[in-house]
């Protein structure tokens, strides 16, 4: 199946030649930070974590939100997701893989990464993370291609496949939360020492993976004719509205709780995102972008009639999927890290090496993406003729 | 013949060293670096021995860097003059960044301006083993948080696990940052987390850390805190102390009296 990937147009090749130089230069930064080491990124000794690690947290929400098409379409029968299945399948593998490629890039010692399964660590959040994400990445591979396989030859669908689609369910919400544990686990990071981290997470995860997914739909149609269907657009915008204001209210909840209770720890890494710690505020301006481009996203979505009106449409999921973008791959991350656990302020700022890695590792993704797609719709328009 | 000869000569060589190693082994009188028998006669036995260190802080002079100097010298802790690539496995710094928890409201400036060491607190509840991936770092038997950097993959989730910033990251080749370089402790490389390890090295020569034999006040005593009569559970006895944060329950085994 995988030929199909391999005849088109010219704007095909124009797109995955541009994609090729994108990952050639992140390839060529990677090399340049593997020599010598990550001192090249924005990271030190205060924040240890910087973009890679919030590309890969805001990612495993893109992967984890496939399964809303997956359940309405398997669990409830919505035939209107019949066309946009395959497209949130074929977006989770390959953010999966984006996620792992983070990873991988934010490691000192990659060349190490075995040691992971070598010396397997229970106690360790990692160690699950890494099991969820791996299986994740099969499950829907295996699932949305053996679909797609017997769609081609017009048999039905082998029966084995739908225990893996059904186990798929689960398991989107499993690698949200494990990802959350990451974080939620560690005394001394008061941002992040909060139970409702993971239920956030999904909110988040659901809003903004939902969103990009209707604008992949929209690409798609626009470039290749494929259309998987206003109806299902349309119900994808209600359920991205409804948890992005799961999102909203719980982030309400934090601040609440950090106030009011006065405790300072609690205090300190929502007011330095959000208003400034001690003269340092680098953040402020894109937290506030985010909670404007979030809430005014919502009211969008919430409107019936704007939210039938295509422009409207894309402006409100770019909206949300940029609010969510800035509030989880950047803000919370980062503001774990402030103040340090002896009390003081470091920021951070992203570096050129670094941010070639990160395009080049988002370009990794959206290749891989296009190919799937390409495959994807080939086959599609070769069952409807 | 010639060729014969120098064969013999090679393997007679080599069979030399090797007796005088296997002899090493089996009398200790023979090896030529020293090891100290008394820490290998008994056979560990995990949570037997807890290794601590009690800071009299008020013999902590603010003047002098002793401490810092001997560990970071001893243990090739590389200096590279910038805070972002900082590697420090022990510093000094104010009451308020070291006790960031503590009271300090109509505290004694005295008190408030005095240094105070940080270091690795050897924690009897550590997170950061518990995050760690690998186990590359890990709980002794005696209670010293240890590192293997050669098993360490860098993903640096100790360093956002320790409540204490105790631990550093090799953000880039650390023998770029070693101006005099000491034998006694092995360099590491780029790429992995590192810190204070109670001198472990030290210990099994039956030496004190070097931090501890450094401070001209002797401001530091280092002792077992599982055994009643040591020292240093004297000290803890007779005198109020303070851990770091011991609200998170990660119980430290470093306690400063104030």
């Amino acid at each position: 199946m995988i030929e199909k990937a391999l005849k088109g147009s010219r704007n095909y090749w124009l797109w995955i030649g541009f994609l090729l130089l994108v990952i050639a230069a992140g390839f060529s930064a990677f090399s340049r930070q593997m020599w010598e080491g990550l001192t090249v990124t924005g990271m030190g000794r205060d924040v240890s974590w910087g973009l890679y690690i919030a590309q890969f947290t805001f990612l495993v929400g893109v992967a984890a939100s496939a399964v809303m098409v997956v359940i309405p379409y398997y669990l409830h029968n919505q035939k209107a997701f019949a066309k946009t299945v395959i497209v949130g399948e074929f977006m989770a593998v390959s953010a999966t893989l984006m996620c792992m490629l983070f990873i991988l890039a934010d490691m000192g010692r990659p060349d190490r990464v075995l040691n992971v399964l070598l010396y397997p660590s229970p106690h360790a959040m990692v160690f699950w993370d890494m099991l969820v994400l791996n299986g994740y990445l099969l499950i829907n591979l295996v699932s949305a291609w053996t679909v797609l396989g017997a769609e081609r030859k017009g048999v039905p669908t082998p029966a084995w496949v739908k225990p893996i689609i059904y186990l798929s369910i689960p398991w989107a919400f499993s690698i949200h939360t494990v990802t959350a544990f990451l974080y939620a686990g560690l005394p001394g990071r008061h941002l992040w020492l909060t139970a409702v981290l993971a239920p956030r997470f999904l909110a988040s995860a659901f809003a903004a993976g939902t969103s990009l997914l209707i604008l992949v739909t929209l690409i798609l149609k626009k470039t290749t004719g494929f259309d998987a269907g206003n109806e299902a657009r349309q119900k994808l915008a209600v359920l991205a509205a409804y948890a992005g204001v799961a999102n909203f209210f719980m982030i309400g909840t934090e601040f609440f709780t950090a106030f009011y209770s006065n405790v300072p720890s609690h205090i300190h890494g929502l007011q330095y995102l959000f208003f400034g710690l001690e003269g340092k505020s680098s953040l402020v301006p894109w937290m506030w972008l985010s909670m404007l481009l979030g809430l005014g996203s919502l009211a969008v979505l919430f409107n019936q009639k704007l939210r039938h009106t295509k422009n409207w449409l894309v402006a409100a999921c770019v909206g949300m999927v940029a609010s969510i973008w800035i509030d989880k791959g950047v803000g919370l991350i980062l503001g774990g890290f402030v103040p340090n656990p002896l009390d003081e302020i470091t920021e951070y700022g992203v570096t050129l090496t670094e941010l070639g890695v990160t395009l080049g590792i988002w370009a990794v993704g959206i290749l891989v993406l296009t190919l799937l797609l390409k495959v994807a719709v080939t086959v599609k328009r070769e069952q409807a003729s | 013949m010639n060729e014969d000869r120098r064969s013999f000569i090679k393997k007679a060589g080599i069979g030399l060293l090797a007796g005088i190693g296997s002899a090493a082994g089996l009398f200790p009188v023979l090896s030529l670096e020293k090891t100290v028998l008394p820490a290998w006669d008994e056979k560990p036995v995990p949570g037997k021995r807890r290794w601590g260190m009690l800071i009299d802080t008020r013999k902590c002079s603010g003047n002098c860097r002793e401490c810092v100097a001997a560990c970071h010298f001893t243990h090739n802790v590389p200096d590279f003059g910038n805070r972002k690539d900082e590697v420090k496995w022990i510093w000094k710094s104010s009451y308020e960044n070291v006790f960031p928890t503590a009271s300090n409201q109509f505290q004694s400036p005295e008190v408030t301006g005095r240094p105070y060491v940080a270091l690795c607190n050897h924690c009897a509840e550590p997170p950061c083993t518990k995050a760690c991936p690998t186990e590359a770092t890990f709980r002794r038997w005696d209670g010293i948080v240890s590192m293997d950097y050669h098993r360490c993959i860098g993903c640096r989730f100790c360093m956002a696990a320790c409540p204490y910033g105790s631990r550093s990251f090799n953000w880039r080749d650390p023998r770029e940052g070693i101006r005099l370089a000491s034998t006694e402790y092995p360099t590491r490389m780029q790429g992995v987390v590192e810190k204070c390890n109670f001198c472990s090295e030290r210990l099994v020569q039956g030496k004190e850390p070097a931090c501890v034999e450094a401070c001209p006040e002797a401001a530091l005593v280092f002792g077992d805190l599982n055994d009643p009569a040591s020292e240093i559970r004297k000290l803890l006895e007779s005198n109020e102390t303070m851990q770091r944060k011991p609200e998170l329950g990660t119980k430290p085994s470093v306690f400063y009296i104030i």
